[in-house]
């Protein structure tokens, strides 16, 4: 999965201007040097416009997920199933976003989608999306992207293994699967802690008694009770038990999303049968932000425009490291008051030496006259 | 380094630190609040301009012309001081919001955001009041300050003061050109020139709004329109140069010379902004209306803190600068705009040393 920020938020709204339709452009010489949608935004925000949601419905699914029903964006081509999108919302005044899996299959005609969040420790948007979001609440949302999508020429047989909110684009498949009748003979194995705290597990339980080609077997890690269904399975779902739960794996063609360590395990095991072409996945990472390193002896700092790197010290500025590495960046006052330094952040962590502020999130717009490194940087410079 | 105060470098940087520690506290707290602020702000201003607008297309009943006239200045003078000014220092940053942001915001004066964030934020900001480094002393066509040599072209001062206040938005955009620094050969004719076009590109762009195109979308009333949009750019222009001419220049603001400055350390920086800058004393409209310069000192003590909170910070500043010994330059917008216009009056002629304010207890 790839992440969004805040650079590619204004690449998109410029983006947006461009693609206006020639009425909107006579009306921007208007409102110059605003656009016509910066007055919609502003004083008609719930007016249907392009890059924005409006909040449907809510529904809870298993303990700490909920799906949200989002209005469509004006000028929404639709997505491909398995496909992700980004979605901004504003936490205590401030912007976040994120990418989650669209959850519902793009034959959905009510002109709706839906997107399926797990609320998860510390994730501060994820736990905002589930507890504080309401209806006709109005989201930024990105265009759908991804390649983790079912071909068109579709496989005779099928593999779809998820493990939490990895099902999100893996039920949108199965449903649009459904939709065009075209379920044929499909494995699906989902794993969770806990039968209540499965995400779509009834969905899936429904779809299995429906469709005799569609096999499921669901993993509950923590759970002690007795299963009740054949295709249920107590502890953790490792892809050595493939060749008991499906003797033909090698044959399918697999699509998986989960946490890392288990698309690792099955990357390797695709590796060494030889057929690793047969495994598609989608890396789920459930933030985008850096860890914060504690102290700071050396940091790997990486002006990626420029294709320079330097390592810093913690204690001399960005701009600093910079120009001993021969770059002349933009910049002012050097004191942290003008904002001409203001550069983005693509990846690692860096801090503010006048109040200690971290910022380690991708797309953060830091002013590198006052931000050191912390720990390994790459800098759009 | 010789500032005109007792403060020992130990003392200055102490005071230092105790603004810092405000900054810090107001920093951390800033949240859902302050964003309802600036998106209300926006919000207002953006109503009153389609209001303002629209009134004026029923100009030819004169309440109508008024309130149109009325609001359109309104909102032109929002646009410029609480929402694009501080917009453009960096105030709203911290909301991460793309839209909301001094790297991204555009506004509807003639001078072109980029040129004026290195004019203002960084020239202004940081070498405030020194002269010969502050293009706002004086906008390189004023003396302000004694510390300047006198020029008898300065007899002219309260015509071209006059000419500056009625044209103030292209004073400004004209500002980060610098013509006179172009003819002293310290700037390149081509440096110049790119600047002086970009202005050119958005001077016409505004131009053709609000004298061209909203005009002929009146149809007869177009006379209306057209004089609705000339006195609203008019106001806004003299009560920006107002504000913007009461926050250095009032009886006992400091001007600095360049030596002042040589390795100033950051409690010194402070102090120079403090000694530098003046308040104007008002209710909470003219507050928001001043943009909030109106708290000078607090705006240049901390230039990029959200101007919502300037007014819960002065109390503090003022009791920092009370405990030690610094004056803190505020008043009425009659004493502080007097002030100033007697300066301009009076710097027309040679000398005026006196009007430069004695070191404080040195």
């Amino acid at each position: 999965m790839s992440f969004h920020n805040a650079a590619s938020t204004r690449r998109s709204t410029s983006a947006e201007r461009a693609a206006a339709s020639p009425w909107m452009r006579a009306v921007s010489a208007l409102t110059y040097p605003l656009s016509p949608g910066d007055f919609i935004d502003s004083l008609l925000p719930h007016t249907p416009r392009a890059a924005r949601g409006r909040v449907e419905h809510i529904e809870r699914n298993g303990l700490d997920a909920a799906t949200i029903t989002l209005r469509c964006p004006r000028g929404w081509h639709g997505h491909q199933a398995g496909q992700f999108i980004n979605v901004g919302v504003d936490i205590d005044g401030v912007r976040h976003t994120r990418c989650y899996s669209i959850s519902s299959a793009p034959e959905r005609d009510d002109g709706c989608f839906t997107i399926t969040v797990k609320a998860i420790d510390n994730g501060r948007v994820s736990n905002h999306l589930v507890d504080n979001l309401m209806q006709g609440d109005v989201v930024l949302l990105g265009e759908p992207t991804g390649e983790f999508v079912l071909p068109t020429e579709l496989p005779q047989k099928l593999l779809l293994i998820a493990a939490g909110s990895g099902i999100t684009p893996v039920i949108s498949m199965l449903e649009s699967l459904q939709a065009k009748d075209r379920i044929g003979d499909i494995v699906v194995i989902h794993s969770a802690p806990s039968p209540e705290a499965m995400i779509f597990g009834s969905e899936l339980e429904q779809m299995a008694q429906r469709h005799a080609g569609l096999t499921l077997h669901r993993f509950y890690t923590q759970h002690t009770g007795e299963s009740r269904h054949a295709g249920e399975h107590r502890g953790r779902f490792a892809p050595a038990k493939l060749s008991r739960l499906c003797p033909d794996w090698q044959d399918r063609q697999v699509w998986a999303c989960g946490p890392d360590a288990l698309l690792q395990s099955l990357e390797q095991q695709f590796d060494t049968a030889g057929i690793a072409d047969h495994l598609h996945v989608e890396r789920f990472r459930p933030a985008l932000r850096a860890a914060v390193p504690g102290e700071v002896k050396e940091a790997q700092v990486q002006f990626s425009r420029s294709a320079v790197s330097a390592t810093g010290n913690g204690a001399q500025s960005l701009l600093e490291l910079a120009e001993a590495s021969g770059l002349s960046p933009e910049h002012g006052c050097r004191m942290g008051i003008c904002h001409g330094c203001t550069t983005t952040l693509k990846a690692g962590c860096v801090r503010d030496m006048r109040n200690g502020e971290v910022f380690n999130e991708e797309g953060d717009l830091v002013q590198i006259c006052v931000c050191a490194p912390v720990g390994d940087v790459d800098l759009e410079l | 380094m010789t500032h005109p105060t007792y403060l020992t470098d130990a003392q200055a940087e102490a005071f230092g630190k105790e603004l810092d520690a405000i900054r810090d506290e107001v920093k951390a707290s800033l949240g859902a609040k302050d964003a309802a602020y600036i998106h209300r702000m926006i919000r207002i201003q953006r109503g009153l301009e389609v209001a303002g607008r629209a009134s004026l297309f029923a100009g030819v009943l004169p309440p109508f012309w008024l309130a149109g006239t009325a609001m359109l200045s309104v909102a032109k003078i929002l646009e410029n001081m609480e929402v694009g000014h501080n917009i453009m220092h960096g105030q709203w940053d911290w909301m991460k919001d793309p839209k909301i942001h001094s790297t991204s915001w555009e506004w509807d004066t003639a001078c072109p955001a980029d040129q004026w964030k290195h004019s203002h934020n960084y020239m202004h900001h940081t070498y405030t009041n020194v002269v010969g480094m502050d293009r706002d002393v004086g906008y390189g066509i004023l003396r302000m300050s004694a510390h300047q040599d006198w020029r008898v072209w300065n007899l002219g001062q309260p015509v071209y003061n006059a000419l500056l206040a009625g044209l103030f938005q292209y004073g400004v955009a004209l500002h980060d050109v610098e013509f006179d620094r172009v003819l002293e050969g310290k700037k390149s004719w081509r440096d110049a020139w790119t600047r002086l076009k970009a202005v050119g590109r958005k001077t016409s762009r505004q131009a053709l709004k609000d004298y061209v195109l909203f005009p002929l979308l009146a149809g007869p009333f177009f006379l209306y329109v057209f004089s609705g949009n000339v006195v609203a750019n008019f106001v806004r222009n003299l009560w920006a140069y107002m504000i913007i001419f009461c926050g250095h220049f009032p009886d006992g603001a400091h001007t600095f010379k360049a030596e002042e400055i040589e390795n100033e350390i950051r409690g010194r920086w402070y102090l120079r902004q403090l000694l530098g800058s003046c308040n104007i004393e008002g209710g909470k409209i003219f507050h928001i209306m001043s943009g909030n310069l109106s708290h000078q000192i607090e705006h240049h003590i901390f230039p990029d803190l959200p101007s919502n909170r300037y007014a819960e910070v002065a109390p503090r500043v003022r009791e920092i600068c009370e405990r030690y010994g610094l004056p803190y330059n505020s008043g009425s917008l009659a004493r502080q705009f007097g002030t100033t216009t007697w300066r301009v009056l009076r710097l027309s002629l040679p000398g005026g040393s006196s009007l430069e304010p004695q070191a404080v207890l040195a």
